[in-house]
């Protein structure tokens, strides 16, 4: 990589960006400057200080820590979702690529069909049938990222299992699986660190919107959407209540998009400039 | 031509039944608990078992899916158990606000994404395309809830231009659309960077190719190529991806809804899960599922006519 | 005289600086005559049959002169240019497979430049364009003329880029290595087919082919490129005889043999091609080349003449031959 180029500096400014979002949950961990849940009503409202770096918002409650705590929720929830995403999907796309016919076609439409339902919409079906809660939106989050992962593993894992080496295996007499975990999982391993990088920062949008509606993470939580939907009901006598966590996660997606981008780039040169 | 249509058609019904069964399937997987979650935990079995039977919920699961089907076939949506109302007339009027929400919202992005998109595309190595690549990311990072709160903090509360919220009915056009500018607006604007981008990159794709070089040597300029030869073979992958992305808008309307408090399906979903109104919750699931997976059914349809490729599974 | 190359220099700009990809080319082609451009890959060929089209790549600067039809077009304006291409200058490229538009019918692209150039309305260019295809002896014109290009072999897709060139009857068409990409029994037919289009107009013919066999069979003329320099130009029939160059009897002697006893090794040219940067200020060929002395290291090949129409740039083109 040219040094200077555009790629590099949008590369570590979104490192930058990660590991400030890391460090806030790794942080809130040790310390807050207030119990992010302290509700203090004769403070409510109150604009930023020294005391409160970021003020306080309808209940008291003091920003700043709820910023930090925030991050753990949106941490969490993107993890356990990609996490779920990466061991489902990359199963099925391996199980799609190795067995060909009708059994790939089958789990392809599957794979399309789930696409028809965003997360938003699962979350809304297990959540009303079971009851709100960050498990349930980890859930529908998580079950929406293995169509993505599963079609991606597909499509590089026939790309490689066409090459001479795979055949080769093959001829020689190994198994399905050995050649799986040899071959295929190492050549696909860089499209999904892309992949899942992009995954997580997806899940914390849909985190927040979660959150926000009410759905999500539950209180005594915090959560940076329900923060914002708490900050709704004054935005006419503290708007900014609405802006900081916003910004929290704008930039928690916008450093996890970057560094995405940045690696994709890295990884495969050919796609240099392209999405 | 023909022949494709009809083996779309055919996929795409099969497709409805298996969003049904799946809708079905996982609201209605613990049938007591319907009748339990709307009566709460002090509810006694026997007026638990009462209510149960009084909403039909004893009955065999394939009997409960027939009669759910088969009313809906009819445009009988069951009635809601919160407002003892008809559910269908319900969903229609919210929809009335919410699908023209989503199709502004959507007209707006595809107009930015192609102005931009083929500017970003045209320009590429310059500072025009990295000033778009720049702004799309900031696009994509950024909340479409939050962007409509902010919206609102600018426009309602600064400027007091537009109203911070609600909706005044379809009876006064011109303040009902200005009711849905910002809005779509919020909603538009995320979509509008995730659309540039594939615009972008699936016309530097096109402009790529082989024939491009072919219609220089036969003397178009660049942008008669472009717009000629180019755009045509990227508009495939871009509506392809229009029409995946429309799932995901319909999504962000019941956020953004929210922010604005416009009665649309949104406002539905959420208030009747509050309700526990399981039915409405589900037939407006449904419907949405219909409308997402009808709307790719045109896109897939509308590619074929594009690509000559795509009709022929020769090819 | 049609079209005059004078000393073109084209610089490629790379991350590592400029690169040379044509040093100093200079050749004539007149009115229905032929001329075959021959080298390896790297030579520097297409890159020049590209100059004549003005579509070289945007990080290429061309400097020398190319006169068509007495006018100079290195330099001309991008609207001037335009007004040539396609309707006095034509290009068949080497990809049929993807040099069509996939989601047009074949007889509209043929069809394109007659409306482009001729002002022609689309129904009469269409039906123009049958006849064109006809004419390149598609069988069934009028439904190739229908077919979409995904429809249509690579022998017909080749026939009908060769009716898209020729439909406003250009003076000059060059073809870059028509047909490398085709198999070897459609190969010899799309030649003829250019032979024939070529005999009945006064069509020129700049054909550029890393395959010598193909340009022998169908030129008058030909150059030999090595890394930019044309090593020799000379009658096709002259220099395949009796050629006074090292590299050219290299490329020649590498040839398959038909005649030759069974076991018998194929003649490489040892070494590779140079990477640019490795240029120094003598013969590109030297080191690699059989006959290399001190002097090519350090000096370039002057280009020595042979007759009146024959040149070979070689320090000791003088004793090549000799002892063969």
């Amino acid at each position: 990589m040219r040094p200077g180029s555009r790629v590099d500096v949008s590369l570590w400014l979104g490192a930058v960006l990660v590991a400030l979002l890391l460090a806030a949950a790794a942080i809130s961990f040790v310390w807050t400057p207030y119990p992010p849940a302290a509700i203090d009503i004769p403070h409510r409202l109150a604009p930023p200080s020294p005391a409160h770096w970021f003020g306080t918002d309808s209940l008291g409650r003091d920003v700043s820590s709820e910023l930090l705590a925030g991050s753990r929720i949106s941490i969490l929830v993107g993890v356990v979702a990609v996490g779920i995403g990466l061991v489902f999907g990359v199963a099925l796309g391996l199980a799609a690529a190795l067995s060909k016919g009708f059994v790939e076609d089958a789990i392809m439409k599957a794979c399309d069909f789930v696409f028809a339902f965003p997360a938003l919409l699962s979350a809304i079906m297990l959540t009303s049938t079971y009851g709100p809660g960050v498990v349930n939106a980890i859930g529908a989050i998580g079950v929406y990222n293995v169509p993505i992962i599963a079609k991606l593993t597909r499509a590089t894992g026939n790309g490689v299992l066409g090459r001479e080496y795979a055949l080769a295996a093959r001829a020689a007499g190994r198994g399905p699986l050995s050649i799986a975990f040899d071959h295929v999982l190492p050549n696909i391993a860089p499209a999904l660190i892309v992949q899942a990088t992009i995954q997580f920062a997806l899940a914390i949008l849909a985190e927040a919107a979660l959150s926000y509606l009410g759905l999500g993470a539950q209180p005594p939580q915090t959560s940076w959407g329900r923060m914002l939907a708490e900050a709704q009901n004054v935005l006419f006598n503290a708007p900014m209540l609405a802006v900081y966590p916003g910004v929290a996660i704008a930039l928690s997606v916008l450093g996890l998009n970057l560094v995405g981008d940045g690696l994709r780039d890295a990884l495969d040169p050919k796609l240099k400039g392209r999405t | 031509m023909l022949l494709y249509l009809l083996q779309r058609l055919a996929v795409l019904a099969a497709t409805l039944l298996a969003a049904s069964l799946i809708v079905f399937g996982v609201m209605n997987v613990l049938p007591g608990n319907a009748a339990e979650t709307i009566l709460g935990p002090t509810a006694t079995p026997e007026a638990v078992a009462a209510l149960a039977h009084k909403l039909g919920l004893d009955q065999p699961a394939y009997l409960r899916y027939a009669h759910w089907i088969g009313g809906a076939l009819l445009g009988d949506f069951g009635v809601s158990y919160a407002y003892a109302s008809p559910i269908a007339p319900l969903i229609a009027s919210s929809l009335s606000v919410s699908a023209p929400l989503a199709i502004l919202a959507m007209a707006l992005a595809a107009f930015i994404a192609l102005t931009a998109g083929v500017y970003a595309a045209d320009r590429r190595r310059r500072p025009g395309d990295a000033i778009v690549m720049g702004a799309s990311q900031v696009g994509l990072a950024v909340p479409n809830f939050w962007l409509a709160i902010l919206l609102v903090i600018v426009f309602a509360v600064q400027l007091r231009v537009v109203p911070a919220g609600g909706f005044p009915g379809w009876e006064q056009p011109m303040r009902a659309l200005r009711a849905l500018v910002l809005p779509a607006v919020a909603l538009g604007v995320v979509q509008a960077a995730i659309l540039t981008r594939v615009t972008r990159s699936a016309l530097l794709e096109a402009l790529n190719e082989d024939f491009m070089r072919t219609a220089r040597a036969k003397g178009l300029s660049r942008r008669a190529a472009l717009w000629r030869h180019a755009l045509p073979n990227a508009l495939v992958p871009i509506l392809t991806i229009m029409g995946l992305q429309f799932a995901n808008l319909i999504a962000g309307a019941i956020v953004v809804e929210n922010v604005f408090v416009l009665p649309g399906i949104g406002r539905l979903i959420l208030q009747s899960i509050s309700n526990r109104d399981t039915l409405v919750v589900e037939d407006c699931v449904m419907i949405i599922a219909i409308i997402v997976i009808g709307l790719n059914f045109v896109v897939d349809v509308a590619c074929a006519a594009i690509d000559p490729r795509l009709r022929n599974p020769v090819a | 005289m049609l079209l005059e190359v004078a000393n073109l220099v084209i610089d490629i700009a790379t991350p590592l600086g400029a690169e040379r990809v044509v040093n100093g080319a200079t050749f004539s082609l007149d009115d229905g005559e032929s001329l075959g451009v021959v080298g390896e890959s790297g030579s520097g060929k297409t890159m020049t049959a590209l100059a004549l089209m003005g579509l070289t790549p945007e990080s290429a600067r061309v400097a020398g002169s190319i006169r068509f039809e007495g006018r100079e077009l290195v330099g001309l304006d991008e609207d001037a240019m335009r007004v040539l291409r396609g309707d006095r200058i034509a290009m068949i490229f080497q990809e049929p497979m993807t040099a069509l538009n996939p989601l047009h019918r074949v007889g509209r692209q043929v069809a394109e430049p007659l409306i482009l150039h001729r002002g022609m309305t689309r129904s009469a260019a269409f039906a123009r364009a049958v006849k064109l295809l006809e004419h390149v002896r598609l069988a069934d014109p009028q439904r190739a003329a229908h077919a979409y290009p995904f429809a249509l072999s690579g022998g017909e897709r080749q026939r009908a880029m060769i009716a898209m060139a020729i439909g406003c009857s250009p003076r000059l068409v060059i073809a870059d290595e028509p047909t490398t990409a085709l198999d070897v029994t459609v190969q010899a037919r799309i030649l003829e087919l250019i032979d024939g289009l070529r005999a009945d107009s006064r069509m020129a013919l700049l054909l550029v082919s890393h395959d010598l066999a193909v340009v022998a069979g169908h030129c008058d003329r030909v150059i030999v490129m090595y890394a930019g320099l044309i090593m020799e130009s000379g009658p096709v029939d002259a220099i395949l005889r009796d050629s006074k160059n090292p590299y050219t009897r290299a490329l020649l002697e590498a040839r398959p043999q038909p005649g030759a006893r069974p076991g018998a090794r194929l003649k490489a040219i040892p070494g590779s091609p140079p990477v640019r940067h490795e240029f120094g200020a003598g013969c590109p060929f030297a080191g690699r080349c059989a006959l290399t002395i001190d002097v090519c290291r350090t000096t370039a090949p002057p280009g020595i003449a042979f007759g009146s129409a024959r040149i070979s740039r070689c320090h000791r083109a003088r004793e090549v031959g000799r002892s063969a």
